[in-house]
């Protein structure tokens, strides 16, 4: 994947400086794929929203995720674009996955409880795209921003990016690494004091105890005589 | 004809070909694995196995896959038709899928790219989707049952094969197999291959790909004691022969992992012997000999502790191995053994 010269598009960034600026605007491999990447993601995103049942909505959910893998790959991140599928889609969305199957969800009441709440739903709605349009309307980037973000990234060619971002993470940004590492297992052991329960009157299995069992100790033979059993 | 490959519609055609090619390769393979399972299985048993259809019975998997296929396709009611379909599609298509980045001999591969690992990985991760799928579209409960057991149990070994995998990336400094397998290629011969540096991983490697694949004594999404047949319950006829096809190849598939990262891929154990294809073949046909050994003689697992020997025993185990080996080689002790990197290997 590394070798492919990929062109900039109009949505996309790439890392590597591109100088074949030759014929603008024909409709390569490249764009073909891009649009129909964008196209299923950008309608999959859709019908999770609209779709009646909530497991159709996370199997929309993952073609969402693999169609943004594949807008990854497009632009040269191959390694962010397996990272996506196999912590998102193999992971996280197995578990949205679970949850969903084993809710009983009534959908009638669902949808009649989104009609009651639809005008304040879609007034917040309003509001936060509004925001979010002055925020982008009034967006300045620093001078030197630019060159901050390209000062770590090797050129393509010389170094794959499994590489480029193992040097920033590893190298470049080690400390700042460890601290989020450091939070996230903080978090880890918050979720797992705050759901640990040792319940008394539980029977739990040991296991070393069940392996370390023999036949001497576990059996006891008894004569019994008949017509009057063990008592 | 060298001027129209270079052409876009050549490239094309190109591409289809070896595609082809590989699905032919593996389809022919799967077919005689099939019987090959049943034979060993048979014998271990004291049994003939198949043995009227064809010489020794070699075209019995053509008659069972042509049966399958001629069977009227039931769907039972109340299914969630789109979904209850798509599942078998998406286990056959995304079995298949991974073998794009399987070398079968030096530059025999259809796309040789970086991260060729991580792509069989998150083909390998995306396969759950068939078993849970296929689970809950059934709308039974049998079949419900199975595929959340599968998810949780193929969600648990991935795990512990992921980082597995990171030793041997770790040795090579690449994720790419034609690196891993060049790395192994030290002169000694079998001496040099991943499987002496990585031996623990071998092993675990190895229980873990059974565990993956729904492979006895881990087949227990299909336990037929408890569960009838798990999530394929409800399939028959040609959905249910996509099932057991993609189960197939994705055994396969784990046969050649083992092959490529632990076992030199086409590498001649012996130094001196020409490398080649067919040492990969040999090779993955020996480690599904062992797979199917494995079925024949293993009592099945139960279910909690098929748990508890993935996340209490393997992934401490694991985790620790790779914290070793990035030291190993980080100081690139025994000279480079555990650092092809350095040493250029």
């Amino acid at each position: 994947m590394s070798g492919t010269a990929l062109r900039k598009n109009d949505t996309g960034r790439i890392n590597a400086p591109d100088t074949t600026k030759g014929n603008p605007r024909d409709m390569g491999i490249t764009d073909i794929t891009f649009y129909a990447l964008a196209i299923t993601l950008l309608s999959a995103g859709f019908l999770v929203t609209i779709s009646r049942n909530p497991v159709h909505s996370v199997l929309w959910l993952i073609l969402c995720f693999l169609s943004a893998a594949g807008l990854f790959i497009l632009l040269g991140a191959e390694f962010i674009a397996m990272l996506l599928i196999i912590v998102y889609v193999g992971a996280v969305a197995v578990l949205f996955l679970f949850v969903v199957m084993m809710l009983d969800v009534d959908f009638a009441a669902l949808r009649g409880e989104m009609a009651r709440y639809f005008p304040i739903a879609s007034i917040i709605g309003i509001v936060l795209l509004m925001q979010m349009a002055l925020l982008f309307g009034s967006w300045q980037e620093a001078e030197n921003a630019s060159n901050l973000r390209q000062a770590p990234t090797p050129d393509v060619a010389e170094m794959h990016n499994t590489k480029a971002l193992g040097m920033i993470i590893y190298d470049q940004y080690f400390l700042l690494f460890q601290v989020s590492g450091l939070i996230l297992l903080v978090a880890m052991i918050g979720a797992i004091v705050l759901t640990l329960r040792h319940r008394k009157n539980v029977k739990r299995q040991d296991v070393v105890a069940q392996m370390q069992r023999d036949p001497a100790k576990a059996m006891e033979l008894k004569d019994v005589k008949s017509g009057q059993g063990l008592g | 004809m060298t001027e129209f490959l270079q052409t876009g519609l050549g490239i094309t055609v190109l591409i289809a070909a070896q595609s082809l090619l590989v699905v032919g390769f593996v389809m022919i393979s799967l077919i005689f694995l099939v019987y090959a399972d049943r034979k060993v299985w048979a014998a271990v048993q004291m049994r003939r196995g198949p043995n009227v259809v064809g010489p020794w019975g070699l075209l019995q998997t053509f008659a069972d896959a042509l049966k399958f296929v001629v069977k009227e396709v039931v769907i039972p009611a109340g299914v969630d038709r789109p979904v209850y379909f798509l599942a078998p599609l998406l286990s056959f298509v995304l079995a298949m899928l991974a073998w794009a980045v399987i070398p079968f001999n030096d530059g025999w591969v259809l796309a040789d790219i970086n991260v060729a690992i991580l792509f069989v990985f998150a083909i390998a991760s995306l396969e759950v989707y068939g078993v849970i799928m296929g689970g809950w579209a059934s709308n039974s409960k049998y079949a419900f049952l199975g595929s959340l057991r599968s998810a949780a149990q193929m969600i648990s070994y991935e795990v512990s094969l992921g980082l597995i995998i990171i030793g041997v990336i770790i040795s090579t400094g690449s994720m790419n197999f034609g690196a891993i397998v060049a790395a192994q290629d030290t002169g000694y011969g079998l001496l040099g291959w991943y499987w002496l540096p990585h031996l623990p991983m071998v092993v675990l490697f190895f229980i873990s790909a059974l565990a993956e694949t729904n492979r006895p004594p881990f087949d227990l999404p299909e336990a037929e004691s408890e569960l009838v047949a798990g999530f394929m319950v409800e399939y028959g006829s040609t959905p249910y022969l996509l099932f057991m096809a993609g189960e197939y190849i994705a055994i396969f598939l784990m046969c050649a992992l083992i092959s490529l990262l632990f076992f030199g891929g086409w590498l001649s154990p012996i130094p001196g012997l020409p490398d080649g294809f067919h040492w990969m073949f040999l090779k993955m046909s020996f480690f599904f000999f062992m797979f199917a050994m494995v079925k024949a003689i293993v009592p099945r697992y139960r279910y909690d502790q098929l748990m508890r020997i993935g996340w209490k025993v393997f992934l401490p185990f694991s985790l620790a191995w790779v914290v070793l080996i990035a030291f190993l080689a980080k100081f690139e002790v025994l000279g480079g053994f555990w650092a092809r990197w350095a040493i250029g290997g």
